[in-house]
């Protein structure tokens, strides 16, 4: 028993979805989780719990309103066919939009979590200092928050890798597009090739469980540097 | 005292007379159940709206329940070879069925067929497909939904199709695939894949295309889709489940089933 084209084309497309996801998450989480983190605003809670809607609602949920509001009749869609983009749903863009509102509270939690712990005495030094806001940030305030940048970036990673139902309803299981590891695993089960999904299951559990023990070191670590 | 030894004395009494109230209560339950006994059945995607009417009926006319799951063939082949507690199948296929009696895990003799389905291309858009499936080869259309060949009968149906007219290595790169009818289905309600191979039961009603446009496609095109039900091991001696197969072959049911597009 071997993996086949298939099954290397998923297992590339899904590192590629969730090497994506990741990098846009953080980018676009940092300045959201920074002003959870510090602001005194009273819209601090509603948007607090915006962004933590992904962890308790089901894949399908989000997945189902996507697929609406990214077709042709739908406010999204609209808007992408006004840009010449065309609809989502089908296309590894698709999937990249689906991924980013599934793995939100992964990247924003910890960003938020680490903003928190550093409080402002560091940034409120470092501006007596004459440091500029993104001079401060950028000096004092990533480093000293690294290890909830790694996590961060881990856990989204990670969470992404095992979406399921979301690439499920909005993919379309198109090989090499929309086709992740978990959808074909389900594929291999439901036509009863038990052989090929056993082989990709196995091996996102030991992904999974290297992805959690290397997280489980690299942290100590960073938090004595930090 | 004697208040005290007389409860202690009556106390074995007491007892069987609970044991009996509860045995009273636990058999005449257990006699309702005999009387309307419910059978749980799995039941192919596609017939999901006439079967939903026809379990009504069932209840009504029989006063059983039919307790109904709804999904794609394959996945409930795997399930009942797991030990999923389904008491009777109806199979999108005559294969799985068969497959399943050959295997000793329903009984062979109570396997027919309870439904012809039929393969329609579809459209949400009205005045789309034409009445000929032209639009295949003419229409600037930028995906085609059909079920998983692999997997589902009505995507194998609609390869079968697409090789006959010529048209697949034309139509494969536009192909998104449902895990079963009801998602490519959906795929084409929505309007995210502007055409569709789906069953014609899901887009009819009443012996009408509810909406948008259909090419039904002809049954020479494809090899009959022939729905077999079964019962399962799990309920050889169901009450219930013998009752509903006799149920489906009743003029009420052949109405109903008949009245989404399928022939038999």
């Amino acid at each position: 028993m071997q993996l086949n084209a298939e099954d290397y084309a998923a297992i590339w497309l899904t590192l590629k979805l969730a090497s994506v996801t990741t990098v846009l998450l953080m980018l676009m989480c940092t300045p959201l989780a920074w002003w959870l983190a510090h602001t005194r605003s009273r819209w601090r809670g509603p948007i607090g719990a915006v962004v933590a809607l992904p962890l308790v609602l089901p894949p399908t949920v989000i997945g189902f309103y996507l697929l609406i509001t990214m077709g042709p009749n739908g406010p999204i869609g609209k808007f992408t066919q006004a840009l010449g983009l065309g609809n989502l749903p089908f296309t590894f863009a698709g999937l990249v939009v689906g991924s980013l509102i599934y793995s939100l509270p992964f990247t924003v939690q910890p960003l938020q979590r680490a903003f928190e712990t550093l409080g402002t005495r560091p940034m409120e030094a470092a501006a007596s200092l004459g440091a500029s806001p993104i001079d401060r940030f950028l000096t004092v305030a990533v480093p000293l928050a690294r290890p909830g940048f790694i996590t961060a970036a881990v856990l989204t990673f990670a969470h992404t890798v095992g979406e399921f139902g979301v690439v499920l309803m909005l993919g379309g299981n198109i090989p090499g597009v929309t086709r992740v590891v978990s959808v074909q695993i389900y594929d291999h089960v439901e036509a009863m090739e038990y052989g090929h999904a056993h082989l990709l299951a196995a091996g996102m559990v030991v992904f999974s469980f290297m992805v959690l023990l290397a997280l489980n070191w690299l942290q100590p670590k960073a938090e004595q540097r930090a | 005292m004697t208040s005290i030894t007389a409860r202690c004395r009556s106390l074995p009494f007491q007892l069987i007379r609970t044991a009996a109230v509860i045995g009273a209560t636990l058999f005449s339950l257990w006699s309702a159940q005999a009387q309307a006994a419910e059978v749980s059945v799995a039941v192919a995607a596609n017939f999901t709206a006439p079967m939903k009417k026809i379990a009504l009926e069932f209840e009504k006319d029989t006063g059983h329940k039919a307790a109904l799951s709804f999904g794609a063939t394959g996945k409930f082949y795997a399930q009942i070879n797991n030990g999923a507690p389904f008491g009777v199948l109806l199979s999108a296929d005559d294969t799985t069925p068969e497959k399943l009696a050959k295997e000793g895990k329903a009984v062979a003799d109570s396997r027919f067929t309870y439904a012809i389905g039929a393969l329609v291309l579809w459209s949400a858009k009205a005045g789309y497909v034409d009445d000929k499936g032209q639009v295949l080869k003419t229409g600037d259309y930028q995906h085609i939904a059909m079920a998983n060949p692999k997997l589902a009968p009505y995507g194998a149906a609609a390869m079968e199709v697409l090789n006959k007219l010529g048209l697949t290595a034309q139509v494969q790169p536009k192909v998104v695939m449902g895990e079963n009818i009801a998602q490519t289905y959906q795929f084409a309600a929505t309007g995210n894949a502007q055409l569709g191979f789906v069953a014609l039961s899901q887009v009819m009603e009443n012996g009408k295309i509810r909406e948008g446009s259909a090419w039904q496609v002809p049954g020479n095109m494809h090899e009959p889709i022939r729905q077999d039900a079964i019962v399962l091991n799990s309920a050889k001696d169901s009450e219930a489940a013998a009752a509903l197969m006799k149920y489906l072959s009743s003029p009420k049911a052949r109405d109903i089933i008949h009245s989404y597009g399928y022939s038999n």
